[in-house]
């Protein structure tokens, strides 16, 4: 599903460089549920938006589904994303003048059109039939994570990244969060990346992947 | 929903989830059309206003007069040259083709008695067919004859203001008003046509030539012709105007053996010159007022163009996620555009029925006639949705280069 080798980023920063990443090599085979854990700064977020498609490294091959990805121009890249990828934030990232249903079309919008009844299926899904109808603002941390999901998973992607997506919830919305993430991929057969600073929800993984100063310094099988 | 009407619905939830935004930003556009709309019909207007009144006059019709002629009519004053004579309106009636009818008319100031009222007035001696060259219509009575003309019948026709003031509503018909030294008995009053350049046939009095050159006596040049104010012709087809004149001007030079390098002593004026000169100068009017209604236009892209940008700042979060979920630089960039065009469609829209009021609103004053036309209206709001889609350009532009990931960051 997803085949790293040799990948590098590097940011300029002034007349210096910042190597974020130096020479990750990395296989998901589909279906896995895998875990990213290591300190602030060793390159959790950059290496999960390389594996996004938001973002090409300085070096090194990415194949995603056995396709090159790496050298894609920004135009490529976005189709891959609409078609391939769903991603959930730890920030939720709502449209707040969209009413949830809206924000979970607006998934389906770049990747062959809004739909009505998928978007009303991934919601009730996520348990949130009830309040399609109403803003971010007026949800919960925890339902606005929930229409997140709900966005990310109706174009029924291959592949779904969360970058600390219980961060900036309490632990009991925290735990629904990660009860339907892991249901995803049980029923579903969806790969699934967490990035997590959290041991517990790392150990409900298949795999944990640590990072550190932009390399793969471990690996765990749980 | 069809694919090719989604772009459409984002840039119309732009518009309308940022309503006051929105607002603001077609205010400028608004102002700007209905600038240029109401200017543009007031223009308008006084052109066609002006074009009326000129073919009231006829359009066939070719008017001589000696020395400075002027629009305001003021021409034939004592003090311009005594040039055209009577024998000069035969000539041209016997010689020049495609003239249908010449009349010439000698003007002088006379006292006038009508009852108890003493008044000094302009009279004028004129030929049976001066009515049909000037396109004069009677009102009530009758214009006098070519019999009344050869036997020297001491008629009058009234234009309507002259008979408002010496007879008020009584019915002037056959009454008898004293004029210079003779009593003539009024036999027509002329239809108003309202005013034109200062003068107008509502403030005429006619009496035949005949009678005229009895009661005054009609000066007579070195050579002993008698002299008239003016000659009127009516050219038989207009298309023919130029030429009539044309050919009138080299008859008059003849006859007043006028050598090459001189002057022409008398000025020659066709309505279809008179009114192309005027419709000329009314365009370029109304161009000048419609361009400084298009800088007010300018100004209100401008204010597009800023609010767009500032836009773009305001929505880089939104950028971001839509380009995480797979937007392509284009789909923001026809988002943007898109926003920019509705925006300025719609203020064209309403400018339009904004700058239909005011014009509506100026005629309804009375002072000036409006006149909207679809050529303008369709211009408008076209220019001000190309104004969008030039000032939109650059903003959304600006939008589609984000990168996501620092989109997705910024607060």
């Amino acid at each position: 599903m997803i085949k790293l080798q040799d990948i590098t980023k590097v940011y300029p920063m002034g007349k210096k460089e910042l190597e974020v990443l130096r020479g990750i090599d990395l296989t998901i085979d589909k279906g896995e549920l895998v875990a990213i854990m290591g300190p602030s700064g060793s390159g959790k977020t950059t290496l999960l938006n390389l594996i996004g498609c938001l973002d090409t490294p300085t070096s090194g091959s990415y194949y995603l589904e056995g396709r090159e990805v790496s050298r894609l121009s920004s135009g490529e890249l976005a189709m891959v994303r609409g078609q391939k990828v769903g991603f959930v934030f730890q920030t939720f990232n709502l449209l707040p003048r969209l009413s949830a249903l809206a924000n979970v079309e607006l998934g389906l919008r770049y990747s062959g059109g809004s739909n009505h009844h998928r978007a009303t299926e991934a919601l009730a899904r996520v348990g949130l039939s009830d309040r399609a109808n109403h803003r971010p603002a007026e949800l919960s941390g925890g339902e606005q994570q929930r229409v997140a999901i709900a966005r990310a998973l109706a174009k029924n992607p291959p592949l779904i990244l969360a970058d600390e997506p219980t961060g900036n919830l309490d632990s009991r919305s925290g735990e629904e969060i990660i009860s339907i993430l892991t249901s995803l991929h049980s029923e579903q057969g969806i790969t699934l990346l967490v990035v997590t600073h959290d041991a517990s929800i790392a150990n409900r993984c298949q795999r944990i992947i640590y990072l550190k100063d932009g390399q793969v310094v471990a690996e765990e099988k749980v | 929903m069809k694919k090719w009407f989604e772009p459409f619905s984002t840039a119309w939830n732009g518009v309308v989830t940022h309503k006051l935004r929105s607002f603001l930003t077609m205010l400028g556009i608004v102002i700007g059309v209905a600038a240029v709309i109401s200017l543009m019909s007031i223009g308008r207007g006084a052109t066609a206003d002006i074009l009326e009144r000129i073919g009231s006059m006829g359009s066939n019709l070719v008017t001589i007069s000696p020395g400075a002629f002027t629009y305001r009519g003021v021409s034939g004053a004592a003090g311009s040259s005594q040039t055209l004579t009577l024998e000069d309106a035969e000539a041209i009636s016997e010689q020049i083709p495609y003239v249908a009818a010449v009349a010439p008319s000698y003007s002088s100031n006379l006292q006038l008695v009508v009852g108890g009222e003493n008044t000094n007035a302009r009279v004028t001696g004129v030929t049976p067919e001066y009515w049909e060259v000037q396109n004069l219509e009677i009102a009530n009575g009758a214009f006098f004859s070519e019999y009344d003309y050869q036997r020297g019948m001491k008629v009058a026709v009234l234009g309507s203001n002259v008979k408002e003031t010496l007879f008020g509503d009584a019915n002037p018909i056959g009454q008898q008003m004293r004029m210079g030294s003779i009593i003539v008995r009024v036999t027509g009053v002329l239809e108003s046509k309202g005013q034109m350049f200062g003068s107008s046939p509502d403030d005429a009095i006619l009496i035949p030539l005949t009678v005229m050159q009895q009661t005054v006596a009609q000066p007579r040049t070195a050579q002993g012709k008698r002299v008239v104010s003016s000659i009127a012709l009516m050219v038989s087809d207009e298309e023919r105007s130029d030429y009539v004149v044309e050919e009138v001007t080299s008859l008059l030079r003849t006859r007043h053996q006028l050598g090459a390098l001189d002057d022409d002593d008398f000025n020659i004026m066709s309505v279809e010159e008179i009114s192309e000169t005027i419709s000329e100068a009314t365009t370029t009017m109304t161009l000048l007022l419609g361009a400084i209604a298009a800088i007010s236009l300018l100004v209100g892209g401008i204010g597009v163009m800023n609010i767009m940008l500032v836009s773009v700042l305001e929505r880089t979060r939104e950028i971001g996620i839509r380009k995480a979920l797979g937007a392509r630089e284009r789909d923001i960039w026809i988002q943007f555009l898109l926003e920019a065009a509705f925006l300025t469609f719609a203020g064209g829209i309403i400018g339009v029925i904004v700058g239909w009021a005011v014009s509506y609103m100026v005629s309804a004053t009375g002072f000036m006639t409006t006149l909207v036309t679809a050529d303008i209206v369709i211009l408008a709001v076209s220019v001000s949705v190309a104004i969008g889609l030039f000032f939109g350009f650059y903003p959304a532009w600006n939008a589609s280069r984000l990168n996501p990931i620092e989109a997705l960051r910024s607060e």
